[in-house]
């Protein structure tokens, strides 16, 4: 695995990491994300599902937490866990935890790994000496990337961590991908790329899901005048009425809205005829209406996690390929101020 | 044993049925339904889609595992989101972005499973919502008014249905108003050239009052009947004998809708016994509780026994579970909280149940349905002779033995 970067800007890189996969012709383009699954599935998701959505990641996450109980079936089936969850062709990350459920530490496991490529996580908590040390220490071991743990929390906390993190990552060689864990939000996104990290889970769309939400934030920073008055409109009343952060309760996910989405449960969605985002390509938007999304939420019908899982993995995937298209042509500038305007 | 000769209908129905094949022993039949949304293949199972969803599969995948017609229900959809939104978003079609047929129950089931909730009159159900207590009625103008704003190729008549437990004049008196709620829904339906009104043979299981309401019935100009009131908690034994009673008077250039069936032996049978056309719950909803169908019976993948099982649920099965996915897997991914899970065996089930309906066709078009029959049971059971007493009576009445 190797990472060849085609472009630095600001301290944001923008590059391919090569030589990825079984017989090491796969590519993953940076700033990116991975696939976030449950069990080893995208929440919600067949394959049939699934490739209805555009731009998926190459690469996709596994958590440790959720497959290591079956460690033993695994070893017996022996074909590798890619096929053993119905994904041969992907390329596969495995986390120790889950973002959205972290386990308390003390997982431990001392299974050989043959072909994996190794990432050495940097720790350190909010002490700059440790992290420094954490990094620098890392940096020497012969590891494919690095994974930056323990930068998650409130969105204040990452603000005070964000100085941390251009430390650490001043430390860490260039040519080898940076992962940061637990931190999925579009603005945090940003924040951190602009700190030298290439690899984002996408674990903010599943979470957006769960509370019955839509990502509808534009990423699109040159769109013509006539969409931003459109749109600028839809999104005013949208943030206007957002403004009273509302704390949703979820199964496992207990997280508050934010200004990136909207809530599909509101009543006036009731006779909204419109897609979730107008001029989406997803196969929710291109079939469904926000009407029926309100139905399908308020009758707890299964497809509705279908259909805006779907809709949010595809949002977001697109938000990455936006950030690569705007850094290739200058432009990042741009996108973060149309991110910080939309968020709360 | 030649088919049973069956009563002419009157020449000005419209004839939606074409026969392709009739099974020279039973009375088994092979068809093609032509519907305003495309023509569907017969003996046809329909997956039942309550609220404008096949529960966690997408239109995209219902509509590429061969699903040309399923079920919606006027009683949820009436209250949820109402026929007023569904018509504003060009019918229940529309709504749920289904391109093909949808056939839409009256509500006269509800009366049933909302017992506690319901009060029958000549004037109709009145219902009191589970959701905000209020009360409504659905009488037979009511439930085709809903129907007419849905839009479904297929309408049922409300029917005043009792559970095929109940004895004594509740059930004759269900019957003759079924009758009477018969006529009223067809001088109420506005659009007879868009969707087709189908009765509802009722009379529960007495052959007298089955055989008065079919003779009253089969007078009416509706394009197809359907035979109700059982699939409840009566015996297998009574159900069959109905179901043969009615299927021996009923027309034969008509559709036969079997209400509420179900278990593959169940259609199997009751296509040798004459109906074309079947719905139930079991199959999708079973999927959800971790159960798969198979040509041997089904297998509760959530058990241990399956935790190292790295085949398909089926390897003759071409569904796209069973093309990607093991035993094994969808074993661990049941006892996670991902919803794909129960995704993975819906799609599955309904393409059990379809693959055994194109089956079923393929062998009264080919002429050899009997021997169809006979090795299903041998499937099913481990020997013909090991099927179900009831089954193989059914069977034998209509000229079919197993051994």
């Amino acid at each position: 695995m190797k990472l060849s970067l085609t472009k630095v800007v600001n301290g944001c890189r923008l590059g391919k990491i090569k030589n990825l996969g079984k017989t090491g012709d796969r590519t993953m383009d940076v700033p990116g994300c991975l696939l976030y699954t449950k069990t080893g599935s995208a929440p919600h998701l067949t394959p049939h599902t699934l490739h209805n959505i555009h731009k998926v990641p190459a690469m996709a996450q596994l958590t440790l937490s959720s497959l290591a109980e079956h460690h033993e079936v695994l070893a017996e089936y022996k074909e590798g866990v890619g096929k053993f969850i119905g994904m041969p062709e992907s390329l596969l990350y495995c986390s120790l935890h889950d973002p959205v459920s972290p386990c308390p530490a003390g997982y431990v496991t001392n299974k050989a790994l043959q072909r994996s490529t190794i990432i050495g996580v940097i720790e350190g908590g909010d002490v700059m000496e440790e992290r420094l040390r954490s990094a620098r220490e890392t940096a020497k071991r012969p590891v494919g990337g690095f994974l930056l743990d323990g930068f998650q929390g409130d969105p204040m906390t990452l603000e005070t961590r964000l100085h941390l993190l251009s430390s650490v990552t001043a430390e860490l060689p260039e040519d080898k991908p940076r992962l940061i864990c637990s931190v999925s939000r579009p603005d945090e996104v940003l924040e951190c790329i602009e700190r030298g990290v290439d690899l984002f889970e996408s674990f903010f769309p599943y979470q957006v899901t769960e509370r019955g939400c839509a990502l509808t934030f534009s990423f699109d920073y040159q769109p013509n005048p006539e969409e931003t008055l459109l749109q600028q409109n839809g999104t005013q009343e949208e943030i206007k009425y957002v403004h009273q952060t509302k704390k949703i309760k979820t199964t496992g996910c207990n997280q508050e809205m934010t200004s990136f989405e909207i809530n599909l449960k509101e009543k006036k969605y009731q006779g909204d005829f419109e897609p979730l985002v107008r001029g989406c390509s997803c196969y929710c938007c291109q079939n469904h209406t926000r009407a029926y999304i309100h139905h399908l939420l308020v009758t707890n019908e299964l497809l509705a996690g279908v259909l805006l899982m779907m809709h949010n993995f595809e949002h977001y995937f697109g938000f990455f390929h936006s950030i690569r298209e705007a850094l290739k042509n200058d432009r990042l500038a741009q996108l973060k101020e149309l991110i910080r305007r939309q968020a709360s | 044993m030649a088919a049973a000769a069956s009563p002419s209908s009157m020449e000005s129905a419209p004839r939606i049925m074409r026969l392709v094949a009739e099974c020279s022993r039973s009375r088994a039949r092979a068809g093609e339904l032509r519907l305003p949304h495309g023509p569907v293949a017969t003996p046809v199972f329909m997956p039942v889609g309550t609220q404008a969803t096949m529960k966690g599969i997408t239109a995209e995948q219902l509509d590429a595992l061969g699903c040309r017609i399923c079920l919606g229900n006027t009683y949820h959809l009436g209250l949820r989101p109402g026929p007023e939104l569904i018509q504003k978003a060009h019918g229940l079609h529309g709504f749920m972005n289904w391109p093909h047929n949808l056939l839409t129950d009256s509500g006269g089931f509800q009366m049933v499973s909302l017992v506690s909730l319901s009060e029958v009159t000549e004037e109709g159900v009145r219902f009191r919502s589970p959701y905000d207590g209020e009360e409504t009625l659905l009488s037979p103008e009511r439930s085709v008014e809903i129907q007419n704003a849905l839009g479904s190729d297929i309408i049922m008549q409300l029917d005043d249905v009792v559970s095929s437990t109940v004895t004594g004049p509740r059930v004759e008196e269900a019957m003759f108003r079924s009758i009477r709620w018969l006529d009223r829904c067809i001088a109420a339906h506005r659009r007879p050239d868009q969707q087709n009104l189908f009765a509802i043979i009722q009379g529960g299981l007495d052959a007298h009052l089955r055989a008065t309401c079919l003779e009253e019935m089969t007078k009416r100009d509706v394009p197809g009947f359907a035979i109700g009131g059982l699939s409840g908690g009566e015996s297998k034994n009574q159900f069959w004998r109905m179901v043969a009673l009615s299927t021996a008077r009923l027309p034969r250039d008509k559709p036969r809708y079997l209400m509420g069936v179900g278990y593959a032996t169940d259609l199997v049978v009751c296509v040798a016994l004459g109906c074309d056309m079947f719905d139930c719950v079991f199959p999708t909803r079973t999927a959800r509780f971790g159960s798969a169908l198979v040509p041997t019976g089904n297998l509760q993948l959530k058990k241990k026994q399956y935790e190292k099982d790295f085949r398909p649920i089926d390897p003759e099965c071409a569904c796209p579970t069973c093309q990607t996915h093991s035993r094994a897997f969808l074993h661990v991914l049941l006892h996670s909280d991902n919803t794909a899970a129960l995704h993975h065996l819906t799609v599955h089930n309904i393409a059990y149940q379809l693959q055994l309906m194109s089956a079923v066709r393929a062998s009264i078009v080919e002429k050899r349905f009997p021997d169809f029959v006979r090795h299903f049971m041998g499937t099913m059971y481990g020997d013909p002779t090991l099927c179900p007493t009831w089954a193989t009576e059914a069977l034998a009445s209509v000229g079919i033995t197993l051994a």
